[in-house]
């Protein structure tokens, strides 16, 4: 199965506006994406409250896999939204 | 309609007039107990993700109505509400064999187990998360949605009772009034409202009848709600208002008697955001600074260095005027995540105040080392004093730890009767008292303050209340030590008369009642309270005390009551 490990870069970590658009966005991939911290269990990347309970903070990494078509690109775009300081824009 | 029936009487709590529509707070809605299994899971879940989806809805048609920052939390905690790992756990929930209200509440509880351990900002996302599963069981029970509806215009809200982070949040530009059917003369409600300026009337008959929308005119003095009332009766209303505000403008500066007398008027605050509001008012300084806010909502102890600042950041606004601590009291009723001493069957018998200290010295310690180092960085007159004192060897144990931390004034609540009858030797070796007259009340009348249903007995009124009082005042008059109230009486224009004839040197409320106790103080020597203080001690009733108090009185001062 298709994995990217990805740097958290908001400095808040990937909880509130971060993860909201980290979620959105892997709801939109219409996948089974998944996130973990390395070498833990995974959560589904499509439920705030999953992503959320990863506490994930700045800095650290995360793990995340996706299953289907176009699983690849699904993941680049993921890895790209979480190495940036979303929390950083507006 | 007769104008008996259009007047809703209760009890103000919090002064001020206000006239607008009504708005009600639905209470909050639990899965009923014993909730039967669903007949389907699968149909059931088909309805519990309806409920959710209604609720997401709801949020994001707010979402839609407000700015900024207040819309990206409502959005995100939509998003909460379409959570598919939610949907999953209640799912589970009820394939269990719960029903569905009890599997949203399980599933949510799950979550809310998880932030927690988390701590820090998700912690503080516990509320939203809460909120989302009290709305979604609303939803699937068909019933109002619990909590403070969005107010579209001023208004005037009515409920039951008000959680004390519902009064908190309230929007003060919107809310006119508070009007509840529960709560008492203590409970949080009037408390928040005082401290926040917001007229209030609890242990309103019929308040819930009230009907949405109509419009009311409550008096927060006088404890009266008046639906639908005439033109001219709010124009009377607005006189009254008038009359009250030149006559107030009038009074300012420090508290005295026509004739001279000192009575220092102090403001109750319990955090920060208190402290810088109070200290921005003409006012003497602070007679009751709460400490509980810091510890209640902790899951570890606050450390010495979180302690100083936050005690360095309610001193400083005060300059050189006095801030009276009231060092943690909390236990039983209001126990702490991180020394809890268990169930009791009895919490307001059971070890809380100065008892829980003794138990857990080691906080007390903390708590009165970060005191000192926040007296030093800001040079504040900084008075400490133990909350539930029933002793002199209680009262001389916590002087003495008080002193050997550096901090050169002790002090003792009288709250439990044994201490204002043996005041003469409790405050022996203390600085000064205060009266709590709230719990006073409480153990005087053996009355739960919590249980609306008392108000009566709770009266602060009550001869017996007010002759603990008179001892207490005796006893501080033979060791020479000062004594100040700080309970709601404090705040009472009237009572405060008959308080400062018995002896009491300074009053402590919330800061919007302190203009008129001033003005009653202003025109009244100090012979003529203690002749008004004679009077209610030789009334057989509350009433009665009352009633003929407001016979002596000066009318200037009667007419604006």
């Amino acid at each position: 199965m298709p994995s990217r490990t990805a740097t958290i870069a908001s400095s808040v970590g990937l909880h509130a506006r971060p993860a909201a658009l980290f979620v959105k966005q892997a709801n939109e991939s219409g996948l089974d994406v998944q996130v973990a911290r390395p070498g833990e269990e995974a959560v589904d990347a499509t439920s705030i409250l999953g992503v959320m309970t990863l506490g994930a903070k700045h800095g650290e990494q995360v793990e995340i896999t996706a299953e289907g078509k176009g699983a690849e690109q699904v993941l680049d775009a993921l890895v790209t939204l979480l190495e940036t300081d979303l929390d950083a824009q507006g | 309609m007769a104008d008996e029936e259009r007047t809703h009487r209760g009890i103000g709590v919090s002064p001020g007039c206000a006239y607008g529509p009504v708005v009600l707070v639905s209470p909050p809605v639990r899965a009923p107990e014993g909730e039967a299994a669903a007949a389907d899971p699968q149909q059931a879940l088909t309805q519990v993700k309806a409920a959710f989806e209604s609720v997401a809805r709801d949020l994001e048609e707010r979402a839609g109505r407000v700015e900024d920052t207040a819309a990206e939390i409502l959005t995100a905690t939509a998003l909460m509400a379409r959570d598919k790992g939610l949907l999953k756990a209640a799912g589970t929930h009820l394939d269990e064999g719960e029903g569905p209200a009890t599997a949203i509440e399980s599933a949510v509880s799950e979550f809310v187990v998880q932030f927690e351990a988390l701590g820090g900002y998700f912690a503080e996302r516990v509320a939203d998360l809460r909120d989302v599963g009290a709305r979604a069981v609303a939803a699937v029970l068909g019933v109002p949605a619990p909590g403070v509806p969005d107010l579209a215009e001023p208004s005037v809200v009515v409920a039951q009772d008000l959680a004390p982070a519902e009064t908190a949040v309230l929007d003060r530009t919107l809310v006119l009034a508070i009007v509840t059917s529960g709560g008492g003369r203590t409970s949080h409600t009037a408390i928040l409202a005082a401290q926040r300026g917001i007229p209030a009337v609890v242990q309103c008959d019929r308040a819930l009848e009230l009907p949405v929308g109509a419009l009311v005119a409550v008096d927060g003095d006088l404890g009266t709600v008046t639906l639908e009332p005439g033109e001219a009766f709010v124009a009377d209303l607005a006189v009254r208002n008038e009359r009250r505000t030149s006559a107030l403008d009038g009074s300012f500066g420090p508290g005295r008697t026509s004739d001279g007398h000192a009575v220092a008027l102090l403001a109750n605050i319990g955090d920060v955001a208190d402290a810088e509001a109070a200290a921005a008012q003409d006012l003497e300084g602070v007679g009751l600074f709460r400490t509980e806010f810091l510890f209640l909502s902790a899951t570890s102890a606050p450390t010495l260095d979180e302690q100083a600042e936050v005690y360095a950041q309610v001193f400083a606004p005060f300059g050189r005027r006095r801030v009276v601590v009231r060092t943690l009291d909390a236990g039983a009723d209001k126990p702490l995540a991180f020394a809890d001493l268990g169930p009791e069957e009895n919490p307001a018998l059971g070890r809380r105040g100065l008892r829980l200290s003794a138990e857990r010295p080691d906080l007390l310690d903390v708590q009165l080392q970060a005191l000192a180092i926040a007296t030093r960085e800001t040079g504040a007159d900084v008075r400490v004093m133990a909350p539930m004192v029933a002793t002199a060897e209680e009262a001389d144990w916590f002087a003495r730890r008080v002193r050997e931390h550096g901090l050169p004034t002790a002090g003792v609540m009288v709250e439990v009767p044994a201490a204002a009858l043996r005041s003469r030797h409790v405050l022996a070796d203390m600085d000064f008292a205060s009266i709590g007259t709230n719990d006073l009340s409480q153990y005087t009348m053996a009355a739960d303050r919590m249980q609306g249903a008392l108000s009566e007995l709770l009266d602060p009124w009550q001869p017996a209340v007010l002759d603990l009082v008179a001892a207490t005042c005796a006893g501080g008059a033979a060791t020479g030590t000062p004594v100040g109230v700080c309970g709601e009486a404090a705040g009472d224009p009237l009572l405060a008369l008959v308080l400062v004839g018995l002896g009491v040197s300074s009053l402590s409320m919330a800061p919007s009642r302190i203009p008129m106790v001033r003005l009653a103080l202003s025109r009244h020597s100090l012979p003529e309270c203690q002749r008004i203080a004679t009077v209610a001690l030789g009334a057989r009733t509350a009433a009665a005390a009352r009633t003929r108090c407001l016979e002596q009185a000066v009318v200037e001062i009667t007419d604006l009551l």
